[in-house]
């Protein structure tokens, strides 16, 4: 049977190319591999290999024929013993190309649904009334979730620099090692890049690790599998699997460690899908969160912080206490002015509103508690009832958490805005090591306050 | 390139060495066609083929038990094919179908299989090293006895985090074998020219890690080395580096002119060390297979092949919500 040998695509962009030289002639025996002509693509000369085997019955198009569309007949190859010369001229190049191209789906996605009026927000507590608390610092709280959760599933465990032997480089996994042992709480090398990658393939092979960075800093070196390997597989493998897994660590400025151990990171992992980011602000959200954290079988970045570490809250003495990710806390109710934060963040907008209440102002403050999903929903409520929103984060400005509540807002509930909402954040500068220029580099209360004078036009 | 290894007499039987060249017959075949399919505009973006390595992935293949994971970059094709993966859904990946292996989502370089304990798949040359010993801590951690298969080439091997991962690999033992597959060229960079080592499996040796130079044209000597490495990830003795010399006759990718060789130093390696055609030779010498057996097995590589390609055309595109899915789980 005659085979037609067509123009062939010789890159992702090529439509069309110049023949420029046969290599072989007509009657040549040609098997699969040998070089059948040189084709000029605008990118370079390629060789052009036969695929099947047989006789050059016919070459449809000279050498030096330019402007050769793709999957335009060439020529034909025939089996042995037949007739070439009965061979048919060339079929209309167009034809070939209608069958190559796949049906079309060049319709675009109906465009997300905007918001309705008023969004369904989550009210329910996060502990029923009456239920027991006792303080705790972040860091207990922390500890604790993760011995619950190892306590329940043996494949979860933990690994990171220090985690192990030293008990934490911030006394997180305090206990840990010698509740659990060494199989499963593990101290790793100084080498970020190569355990994240790892972690990875841990979970791959169905286990659940928890990934601890000394600080968030060190996982740009382990950016490529938090966001390559962890956060796309589910999707590139069409739902076969997935990184069920945690990384988690402090985030965000310390005090006086300078420009490289200072980054608030909550916008950068916030971007990716397929991520899912917490970054909790009390003791009992940590609890809540990093609990859900990792039973939740998709990637989590968990985003802690030095300074909080040390602080104690109030958190509910249950046996199995959960925060669900997308769910914000209306942490304080108010009706002037809305002001959204989370993590370390929050303090300067609590700050400000307990100030602000001086004034006569009555801030609501919300704390998102989770970044990935993000409850806009809540936000939307409260702007819709405040009519005034100003966001108030750690993190550099371009790009930063705040400016995509703002396109939300401004999407959502335009019509509602009183004023134009305003966005606190750390300045647009690396962190400079002096203490007076530290401060100055950070987001302050005052700062928020002033914002909230600037959107309640007071 | 080393003398091979097997000998005239090799010490499998003719049914095992039918079923190699059968095996690498399917690779071979099945990338001829996916070339001219993607030629046709069938098969877009990147596309790597495996045309000349195909004795690597065979001859390990018949080195693993059950259960035994693999990982590999996006070089995949042919490691998918002698895991065991069907072919049509393979191909239809390939194409960017709904019956592809990740329902067109994933494409050339991107593939899995849970069932075969395929993991992908990774378009990031080297970050398939460290999740390769990932899946190996997960067997350790689980006590179960299997080995991963992590395959990289000359080129990933100048990655830091190869050596992050032989590292961490031998310092807990753990079950996995390092497969580099040097094909010479680093996408158009000769090993010459980007290594400063001439076998990098050396460079295991400043970890504690043992390995070996590997004939990758001859499958038998590539099962023997594959079952050396395993026998000693199953003992307990930790990583084992088998670095497998071979050679790619196509271009890095499609769009690859390859002027960084010459065609007289292909065409020699295809008339003189071609894998299948070693094969070929030592099953008609033999006398294990005659002329029309082997054009048997032939005809019915053609036939599977063929219905790939068919079925990777007739599959239709993914529906439109499925941009939508497999975000989060």
């Amino acid at each position: 049977m005659a085979t037609e040998i067509l123009m062939p695509a010789l890159s992702p962009t090529m439509e069309e190319g110049t023949l420029a030289k046969w290599l072989v002639k007509e009657g040549d025996t040609v098997s699969s591999g040998d070089i059948m002509a040189e084709i000029e693509t605008d990118k370079a000369t390629m060789e052009f290999e036969a695929v099947d085997e047989g006789i050059v019955g016919k070459i449809l198009v000279a050498e030096g024929t330019e402007a050769v569309k793709v999957n335009t007949p060439i020529a034909i190859l025939v089996e042995e013993g037949e007739d070439a010369s009965a061979l048919p001229e060339a079929a209309p190049a167009a034809d070939a190309g209608n069958e190559a191209a796949p049906a079309g789906s060049s319709e675009a996605p109906a465009p997300a649904a905007s918001a309705p009026a008023a969004p369904q927000v989550d009210l329910t507590p996060d502990w029923a009334e009456g239920t027991e608390l006792k303080p705790q610092t972040v860091r207990e709280a922390l500890r604790d979730a993760m011995a619950e959760e190892m306590r329940a599933d043996p494949d979860v465990f933990l690994m990171g620099e220090e985690v192990a032997e030293y008990q934490g480089a911030y006394k997180v996994s305090q206990g840990l090692l010698d509740e659990f042992g060494s199989k499963r709480v593990i101290d790793t090398p100084i080498t970020e890049h190569g355990f994240a990658g790892i972690g990875v393939g841990a979970a791959f092979g169905g286990l659940k690790p928890i990934v601890e960075f000394m600080t968030f800093n060190f996982s740009m070196q382990a950016m490529d599998h938090i966001v390559n390997s962890a956060a796309k597989t589910l999707y590139m493998s069409g739902g076969q699997m997935g990184a069920h897994m945690v990384f988690r660590g402090p985030n965000g400025a310390a005090a006086r460690v300078g420009a490289q151990h200072s980054q608030d990171y909550a916008a950068w992992f916030m971007q990716v899908p397929g991520l899912k980011v917490a970054m909790p602000y009390t003791a009992a959200d940590a609890k809540g969160l990093l609990k859900s954290a990792i039973r939740d079988p998709n990637p989590v970045i968990f985003l802690e912080n030095e300074i909080l570490y040390g602080r104690s809250f109030d958190v509910p003495v249950l046996d199995d206490f959960t925060i669900p990710f997308g769910k914000a806390r209306i942490y304080r109710e108010g009706s002037d002015v809305t002001i959204v934060s989370f993590g370390i963040s929050m303090q300067f907008a609590l700050e400000a509103a307990d100030k602000l209440a001086e004034d006569g102002i009555n801030a609501e403050v919300i704390d998102l508690r989770t970044l990935r999903p993000m409850d806009t929903g809540a936000i939307i409520n409260s702007v819709m009832k405040t009519n005034r929103l100003v966001t108030v984060e750690e993190g550099w400005p371009q790009g930063s958490v705040g400016s995509y509540i703002s396109s939300v807002v401004m999407q959502q509930a335009f019509d509602y805005l009183d004023a134009p909402v305003i966005n606190c954040t750390g300045k647009d500068v690396p962190m400079p090591y002096a203490a007076n220029l530290e401060k100055l580099a950070l987001v302050t209360t005052d700062e928020v306050i002033a914002a909230v004078k600037e959107v309640t036009y007071r | 390139m080393a003398a091979r290894k097997s000998t005239k007499k090799p010490n499998v039987s003719a049914e095992e060495l039918k079923e190699y060249y059968r095996e690498m017959l399917l690779i071979r075949r099945f990338e001829e066609k996916a070339g001219q399919l993607y030629g046709m505009g069938l098969i877009g973006g990147f596309c790597h083929l495996y045309i000349g390595q195909e004795a690597v992935v065979v001859g390990l293949e018949a080195a693993t038990e059950e259960g035994d994971k693999r990982v590999t970059s996006y070089r995949d094709h042919g490691h998918m094919l002698a895991c065991g993966m069907n072919p049509d859904g393979v191909m239809a990946e390939l194409t960017g179908r709904e019956g592809g292996y990740s329902k067109g989502k994933g494409g050339s370089m991107h593939m899995f299989s849970k069932e075969k304990h395929f993991y992908g798949g990774h378009g990031i040359v080297a970050a398939q090293v460290p999740i390769g010993a990932g899946l190996a801590f997960a067997d350790k951690y689980k006590d179960n006895g299997r080995v991963t298969f992590t395959y990289f080439g000359d080129g990933a091997a100048n990655q830091g985090q190869v050596y992050e991962t032989f590292n961490m690999a031998a310092l807990w033992a753990l079950p996995v074998v390092f497969v580099i597959e040097n094909n010479q060229y680093a996408m158009g960079t000769s090993q010459q020219r980007s290594t400063s080592t001439k076998d990098i499996y050396h460079r295991g040796e400043a970890f504690g890690i043992a390995g070996e130079i590997v004939d990758g044209m001859d499958v038998l000597a590539v099962k023997a080395a594959g079952e050396k490495a395993t026998a000693h990830c199953r003992a307990g003795k930790g990583p084992y580096i088998l670095e497998v010399k071979t050679y790619r006759y196509r271009g890095h990718s499609m769009s690859d002119p390859a002027k960084y060789r010459t065609r007289e130093e292909v065409q020699k390696v295809r008339e003189e060390r071609d894998p299948i055609e070693h094969v070929r030779e030592l099953l008609l010498s033999g006398k294990h297979a005659s002329e029309d057996d082997l054009k048997a097995i032939d005809k019915d590589i053609k036939q599977i092949v063929n219905k790939a390609a068919d079925f990777s055309k007739e599959s239709p595109e993914p529906a439109l919500d499925e941009l939508w899915t497999d975000i989060y789980a």
